[in-house]
């Protein structure tokens, strides 16, 4: 029985001390006994040292029971981690497109060169552009007869349809930024059209916005979930401590005390449920990144899998220890009043 | 030490527990609270614990008024009672030793001072060799030692108990009285309810006769007289 050994060893700790009790004085005096301050914070501490370890010893003397539970919260919490770092990735990727989109500036045919020249520097001077490269139309008609194959097509037509076009590069990256940069661009009189294809992209950035509420809100429930988990738990524990708790509070223990081993039974297993959700979501991570790659590498991409990462990882654990923790404070504040002794 | 002035306790049923009680036990006193069952000993030991408040009167204990008392500062008053239980309420999930220590730990005692303490309590009462122990695997006078040596680790200067030789023969009980009569010998006020009345007539204290909540009977039990 664990409860033995723990008690055992206390008491094999203070005996290693209190060889020659001071057993002269007698048990009772006229008053009670005063005890300083510092004395007082040394005693706090070390029980809550005592508590903590105690809490602990409980949850691993049942192994089964306690790996079950904190795999319970670790899946209900592994979820929501999940896909918010898949969501991340997608972020993340269209973050990177963004940066890597090219704006199309369709010149009038008939500008004269002085004119395009002109407009050249003018787009080199705008705030937000990284390069710009001028394709005449010539070089144009070349490049589709190069690429598209329907260059017998164009060479029967009797002058060149394709316009003269500058290829720009912006620095800017939030799609209000790229909007304004291409209403500037369209300014120009020798400019026909700016083309952005960009709503995909907003298309995109909507989605994941919608998908971030719905991680959001599936985390929040789950969340919960693992709130009532944990607090059925410790109504459990309190319901098998009673005895103890009524003792307690008949010699004095004061609310703060007797929460305490339950608190720290809940952080617990918040702290197990946020390790087994880690390894969840580790595992599925490694299960994902080789697939993630083939496909990456068959669009000609380096693009592989962002992971929870270290800050992720910590947060998740540290989470799932406060909602332990919270758990266990609901369900005492709820249940330990019930328990006066009478 | 323990002050009445006209209390009276009715529970929630209707039922009248005390009925405008007033008596007073100086400090360093011995008495005995004695009556049939129902006369209302549990529910006086209570209000002076405060696990029930009194529906009319004033209670007052080590100086301070138990009405106006909240319900936070109730662990610190129960922390300078010790109390010996009827049924011992020991923890039979720990050694005897963690059983006696834990008023200390919940006072905020070092673990070096709780040691100290506790062994000086148990070699008190004489079980310094069972520390190890379970409580379950003692005897009953045992049992009732190990909630005494409970009651006064923390050197309180009141001492209640109910019942503490209820379930014992002649002789425990003897030596459970005498060890009270030692503790009272350094200054620890004693009050003890029980209706052991051969005992009480032969240790010749005073008694507190209660009868249906009424104090019927204050000071020393002669061998004659006989309760209302």
């Amino acid at each position: 029985m664990s409860s033995a050994k723990r008690s055992s060893r206390a008491s094999s700790r203070t005996s290693v001390q209190e060889r020659n009790p001071a057993v002269s004085t007698s048990a009772t005096g006229a008053s009670a006994a005063k005890i300083g301050w510092r004395d007082r914070l040394g005693a706090y501490k070390s029980h809550h040292r005592l508590t903590a370890e105690d809490a602990l010893s409980r949850l691993t003397s049942s192994p089964v029971q306690t790996v079950l539970t904190s795999l319970m919260i670790g899946i209900a919490l592994a979820l929501p981690a999940i896909l918010f770092t898949l969501l991340s990735n997608v972020q993340l990727l269209s973050g990177a497109w963004e940066s890597q989109s090219r704006l199309s500036v369709f010149l009038n045919p008939q500008a004269s060169s002085a004119a395009i020249n002109r407009l050249r520097q003018d787009i080199e001077q705008l705030p937000g552009v990284s390069a710009i490269e001028f394709i005449s139309a010539a070089q144009a008609l070349q490049e589709f007869e190069d690429y598209s194959g329907f260059g017998e097509l164009l060479s029967s037509l009797d002058e060149n349809p394709l316009p003269p076009t500058f290829l720009v590069e912006p620095v800017v990256s939030t799609p209000d930024e790229l909007e304004s940069l291409v209403s500037a661009l369209s300014e120009d009189p020798i400019v026909d059209l700016v083309q952005l294809d960009m709503e995909w992209l907003k298309r995109l950035q909507g989605i994941a916005l919608l998908a971030e509420r719905f991680v959001v809100t599936l985390g929040c429930i789950l969340g919960i979930g693992v709130l009532l988990v944990i607090g059925n738990i410790i109504r459990l524990a309190i319901e098998n401590r009673k005895d103890e708790i009524i003792v307690q509070k008949l010699v004095g223990a004061t609310d703060a005390f007797v929460r305490r081993p339950f608190l720290y039974t809940g952080t617990w297993y918040g702290l197990g449920g946020g390790v087994m959700a880690l390894l969840l979501v580790l595992i599925t991570q490694l299960l994902l990144s080789g697939p993630v790659d083939e496909l990456a590498t068959a669009y000609g991409s380096t693009y592989s899998l962002e992971g929870i990462g270290f800050d992720g990882g910590c947060n998740l654990v540290i989470a799932s220890a406060v909602l332990g923790w919270l758990g266990a404070w609901l369900a005492v504040g709820r249940h330990l009043s019930d328990i006066e002794p009478s | 030490m323990i002050r009445f002035e006209h209390v009276s306790k009715r529970y929630d049923g209707g039922q009248d527990a005390l009925t405008d009680l007033s008596f007073e036990l100086p400090e360093g006193d011995f008495a005995f609270l004695t009556g049939h069952s129902g006369a209302g000993k549990s529910t006086l030991l209570k209000l002076v614990m405060l696990m029930e408040r009194p529906t009319r009167g004033q209670v007052i204990v080590n100086h301070q008024n138990l009405t106006q008392m909240r319900s936070g500062q109730i662990p610190y008053l129960r922390r300078h009672i010790g109390v010996v239980f009827q049924n011992h309420q020991l923890l039979f999930d720990r050694t005897v030793y963690d059983n006696v220590a834990l008023p200390l730990i919940i006072s905020g005692f070092q673990p070096r001072d709780v040691g100290r303490r506790v062994r000086a309590a148990l070699d008190k009462v004489g079980l310094l060799d069972k520390e190890k122990k379970n409580p379950i695997a003692l005897s009953g006078g045992e049992q009732q030692r190990v909630g005494i040596a409970r009651a006064v680790v923390n050197k309180p200067p009141l001492l209640l108990a109910d019942e503490p030789t209820g379930n014992l023969d002649p002789e425990l009980s003897e030596e459970i009285m005498g060890l009270f009569q030692q503790f009272n010998d350094v200054g620890v006020t004693v009050l003890i309810a029980s209706h052991d009345i051969a005992l009480i007539t032969r240790l010749q204290r005073r008694v507190f006769g209660l009868a249906k909540g009424r104090l019927v009977h204050d000071g020393v039990l002669r061998r004659q007289a006989h309760m209302a």
